[in-house]
Parts: structure tokens; C-alpha cells; sequence
């Protein structure tokens, strides 16, 4: 009995987590899949009809599509700026302060994510309808929801990225003779830029991929995901996958480049 | 930290959070209290023009008569979803925490990979996946699981099991955090005091993984309850949430004072029920 029991421990687990890995990829796979879709002949949109390279080749050819991932883009890039570096500044005040209104501002910073997009999104839209802005919506406005809700996430992996570090380091550096302006560069920031880098990307990926609050706020701008939605009232290109699957081997790129030069510069450190 | 609290003054603190504070004040209290007051408001109004405020409280009996339906549908599908992300994702954080040796961060690495593709693409892709002649719907009626006329897309089981699968992540990472936390020899302690696995892991693991079904549950839940894109992509008129309701009286019907009345009530909603759940679960240090 105790045989089979620590089989199952050391086994059973492990197959079982992958395969809800795998599920975790079917759509991956299937979206990878319909980018070589020709879709050209085929009334049904959603079914495999045969092989071609055309979607990748002709990756803008979808009217709008190409604009929609640009303003996606620059909304994404312009977004992860501010809320990265707001999200550091107070993430800093947070850990390394002890200040009046603290605990008020740490329910602020978790507050944002316990809301429901679609409550954030329509107080959003009414704070812009009741300020006389409703004619407005566009660029500027998703962009300001944008920032608000990578926010919070930037403070919460930063925090935890400095929370964990020894305040002593920093210490030890002045001790020897390095002043404050270097102490900071020199030590600190260098061991918080992993734990920013990582907030950078979410923020990115969290405003690119964002809907239901854009939707509300958009007015006539359209992102990708907002192209998405309208196209899928109609039949989606088969471009779309490809911007999927683009992304998604970029993302995969940089988060496995990072975790690769992380090892070799600690097997580097550890050489010396 | 002295460097930089000295750089700065005495009023440093202030300073770093000072932008933030700013920003979530303007942008997300202020707001709440405008969704409040737009509840409130005479509904014969315009985006444009604005709504006058006359608190109206008929606004939320209107919006609760007419759409309750959408709302207990809303809980009770995200309730459904985040049990199963709450198996589902047990399992696998499970695995990572405790048999992944040298592969966690790879496993963690693609455990938050998939999120890069655009979500609502990778929604529409369950449509082709669930389809009526699709492989999955062939199977299960070769093997009498679904009857000859029965299908899976545009039924409430194709809306949970969108929801199921695009909040995993959400329900993973809290708990693999929790349980990564664990120190393996308290189980080595527990077996060698005689108890089975099944009584090590109800009686060690679990209590010492709340912190991250806590966590991880609220995570799955609250974004779950709000989400009207499974419900559009793979439901049908009669699966449709609060979320498609709330986004279609601000878009299409223009209706503001009653949409921002069933977001107040969602919101309310969600607030008393996380409370209740985390007194229950007595977690509540976490908030």
C-alpha cells in the first residue's frame, strides 16, 4: 500500500500537472495552427481547410488590422513608461519608508485588483461623461486607464522584489567610501532591476491584451483586441493568428533570453 | 535605504508615492464616487449632454428586476469555473512546487506564457476547438457521451469552460507561491509518523496552501464574475452575464444610469461575498 501511496506521490502528480499544462496550450497550438489556415475558399472560418503561407506573407492585407496592432503597440509602450515608473517610486516609498498613510495606500495599491474590469472600465466612462469629456473618448483616454490598472501590479512585483532585498548591502557600500548617489545606482537599483524588468513586461502585456476596460473608454480609437471582437462578429482573418502567434514567440523569447542570461551571469559571478 | 531618504529630504516618502497616490486617486476613487452619482442620475440624459443628478434609487429596483437573471447567472458560472481552476490548478502548482526539481522555472515559464497571446484570440480558438463538427463534439457522441443532436459550443458548458481555462493562470500562481513556501520535511515528518499520503496532504499540505487557494480563488472569481467575452464568443442569448448587459446599456442603448446601477451592484455584490469567504476561510491578515 505504501508502495503504490509514494508511486503516485512521485508519479501520478507530475503526469497529471503536465497534462493540465498541456491543456493550458491546446489553444496555443490551435491558433499557431489556423495562422496556415487557407481561409480563402471557405465559408466556415472555424475549421482547418488546407495549407498556405499567405497569411504570413501578407500579415497587413485585413483592412484596419495592421493600424489597430499600432495603436495597441504605442498605447502598450507609452503605458508600461508610466505606470513602471510610478509603480517603482511608490513601491520604494512602500517598502523603505515608514510614513502616515501607509496602510491606506497599500489598500489603494491592492484595490484596483480585486475590482472587476467591467467596474472599473464603467466608472471610468463616467468620470469622463460626468467631466464633460464623453465627446473625447479615444487615445488619451485609454491610455489613462491603461496606466491605472498596470498600477498597482507594478507596485505589488516590485515590492516584492525589494522587500526581499538586505537593506545592509546598501549600507556596506557607503561604508566604503561610496556615496549615496552611488550606493543607489551601484547596488540597489542594479538588484531591483529584475524585479522592474518583470513588472515592465506585465504591464505591457496586461494593457495589449486589455478589452473590456478599452472598450468602454475607446470612443473611435480601435486597438487589436477591439479589431478582434469586430471582426468576430463577421469571421476573423486568419491574420489574426499570426499576430497571436507572434507574440507569443516574442514573449516566450524574452522571458527564457532573461531566465538564460540570469544563469549565466550567477554561474559567471560564481566562477570568480 | 537612508541613501535615498537622504537625497531627497524629509519628505521623501511622500514624494516617491505622491505620483501613484495621486493617479489612483483621480483616476480610481474619484471615479467610483462618478459611477455612484451616474446611478443615481435621471436616465433622461446623454453621454454627451450628461445626466442630472436626482437620486433616483428607482435606477437600482429597475436594474435588479430586469436583470437579476444576469447576475446569479454571473456568480454561479464564475463559482463553477474557479472550483475547477482550483483542481485543476492545485494539480499542477502541486507538481511544480513538489516534482518539477530542475524544471520549476521552465513549468513556471510556461505556465504564464500562453497568456501572451492576444486573450480574445485564443477565446475564439475554444470556438473551433467545441465546434459542432469538430473532433471533441465527434468523440464524445461516438462514445454516447453527448447524444446524436448534441453540441458543446453556445452551451453554458462551453461559457464555464472558457472561463475554467482562461483564469488558470490566475489560480496557479498564489498557489504554487504558498506551496512553494513549504518546508518538504514537515511531509517527510508527517509520513514518518505513520500517516498516509492522502492524510499528509489534508492534514499538512492544504492547511499550510490556504494563504494561495485564498488568494488564488479571489483572483479567479472577481475577473471571472465580470468577463462578458466567453459568454459572447461561446455562449448564446441565454448564457450571456452581467458583463454583457452592463457593456451593452453603456454602448448601444446609452443607458448610463442603469448600467452604472448593476456595476455598483456587482461591485457590492462581490465585495460582501470576498468578505464573508475570507472571515470563513480565516485569512483575513491577507487583505
Amino acid at each position: 500500500m505504501t508502495r503504490i501511496g509514494s508511486f503516485i506521490g512521485r508519479h501520478l502528480m507530475l503526469t497529471l500537472g503536465l497534462l493540465v499544462l498541456l491543456y493550458m496550450y491546446i489553444p496555443n497550438f490551435i491558433v499557431a495552427l489556423m495562422s496556415f489556415n487557407d481561409a480563402s475558399e471557405s465559408r466556415n472560418l472555424y475549421q482547418f481547410q488546407s495549407f498556405t503561407w499567405d497569411n504570413w506573407l501578407n500579415p497587413c492585407e485585413p483592412m484596419g488590422m495592421c493600424e489597430s496592432l499600432r495603436v495597441s503597440i504605442s498605447i502598450g509602450l507609452l503605458a508600461t513608461i508610466f505606470a513602471t515608473i510610478l509603480g517603482t517610486l511608490a513601491a520604494f516609498a512602500l517598502v523603505r519608508h515608514r510614513f502616515e498613510g501607509r496602510a491606506t495606500m497599500n489598500l489603494m495599491i491592492f484595490l484596483p485588483m480585486a475590482t472587476p474590469e467591467i467596474v472599473m472600465g464603467s466608472s471610468l466612462l463616467a468620470l469622463f461623461v460626468a467631466a464633460g469629456m464623453g465627446g473625447q473618448l479615444g487615445f488619451g483616454t485609454i491610455l489613462i486607464a491603461h496606466i491605472l490598472f498596470c498600477l498597482s501590479f507594478v507596485v505589488v512585483t516590485v515590492r516584492s522584489r525589494l522587500s526581499g532585498l538586505d537593506s545592509n548591502l546598501e549600507q556596506a557600500a557607503m561604508d566604503l567610501y561610496a556615496n549615496e548617489w552611488h550606493a543607489f545606482w551601484r547596488v540597489t537599483f542594479p538588484l531591483v532591476f529584475p524585479g522592474i524588468l518583470a513588472a515592465a513586461l506585465l504591464s505591457f502585456s496586461l494593457s495589449f491584451d486589455d478589452f473590456i476596460i478599452t472598450n468602454l473608454n475607446s470612443g473611435q480609437t480601435v486597438t487589436f483586441p477591439m479589431f478582434v471582437w469586430g471582426a468576430a462578429q463577421r469571421g476573423v482573418p486568419m491574420q489574426v493568428n499570426v499576430i497571436g502567434t507572434v507574440m507569443f514567440l516574442a514573449a516566450l523569447a524574452i522571458v527564457i533570453g532573461g531566465e538564460v542570461l540570469n544563469r549565466r551571469r550567477a554561474r559567471l559571478q560564481a566562477a570568480k | 535605504m537612508e541613501a535615498f531618504q537622504r537625497l531627497l529630504g524629509r519628505n521623501s516618502a511622500y514624494i516617491l508615492i505622491g505620483p501613484a497616490a495621486l493617479w489612483l486617486g483621480i483616476f480610481f476613487l474619484l471615479p467610483m464616487v462618478s459611477l455612484l452619482t451616474t446611478s443615481l442620475s435621471d436616465p433622461a440624459g446623454s453621454p454627451i449632454s450628461g445626466y442630472q443628478l436626482t437620486f433616483r434609487f428607482a435606477n437600482y429596483a429597475e436594474a435588479m428586476g430586469d436583470y437579476w437573471t444576469y447576475l446569479v447567472r454571473s456568480l454561479v458560472y464564475a463559482g463553477i469555473a474557479t472550483v475547477l481552476c482550483l483542481i485543476l490548478g492545485y494539480i499542477l502548482a502541486y507538481a511544480i512546487a513538489f516534482k518539477a526539481g530542475r524544471f520549476k522555472t521552465i513549468m513556471l515559464v510556461l505556465v504564464v506564457a500562453p497568456f501572451f497571446t492576444s486573450f480574445l484570440v485564443r477565446t475564439l480558438s475554444w470556438k473551433l476547438i467545441l465546434a459542432d463538427n469538430g473532433w471533441v463534439v465527434e468523440t464524445l457522441k461516438a462514445i454516447h457521451l453527448l447524444p446524436e443532436d448534441g453540441r458543446l459550443l453556445a452551451t453554458p458548458f462551453a461559457v464555464i469552460a472558457g472561463l475554467t481555462y482562461n483564469f488558470l493562470p490566475f489560480m496557479i500562481l498564489p498557489l504554487y507561491t504558498s506551496l512553494e513556501k513549504i518546508d518538504p520535511r514537515l511531509l517527510q515528518a508527517s509520513s514518518d509518523l505513520y500517516a498516509n499520503p492522502i492524510q499528509t496532504f489534508l492534514k499538512v499540505t492544504w492547511p499550510l496552501s490556504l494563504p494561495g487557494v485564498v488568494g488564488g480563488t479571489l483572483l479567479t472569481f472577481i475577473p471571472a464574475s465580470g468577463d462578458y467575452i466567453n459568454a459572447s464568443f461561446l455562449g448564446n442569448t441565454n448564457t450571456q452575464m452581467v458583463g454583457n448587459r452592463i457593456q451593452a446599456l453603456f454602448t448601444t442603448a446609452s443607458d448610463y444610469p442603469h448600467a452604472a446601477a448593476l456595476s455598483v451592484i456587482l461591485m457590492v455584490l462581490i465585495v460582501a461575498m470576498v468578505l464573508f469567504y475570507v472571515r470563513r476561510a480565516g485569512t483575513e491578515d491577507l487583505l
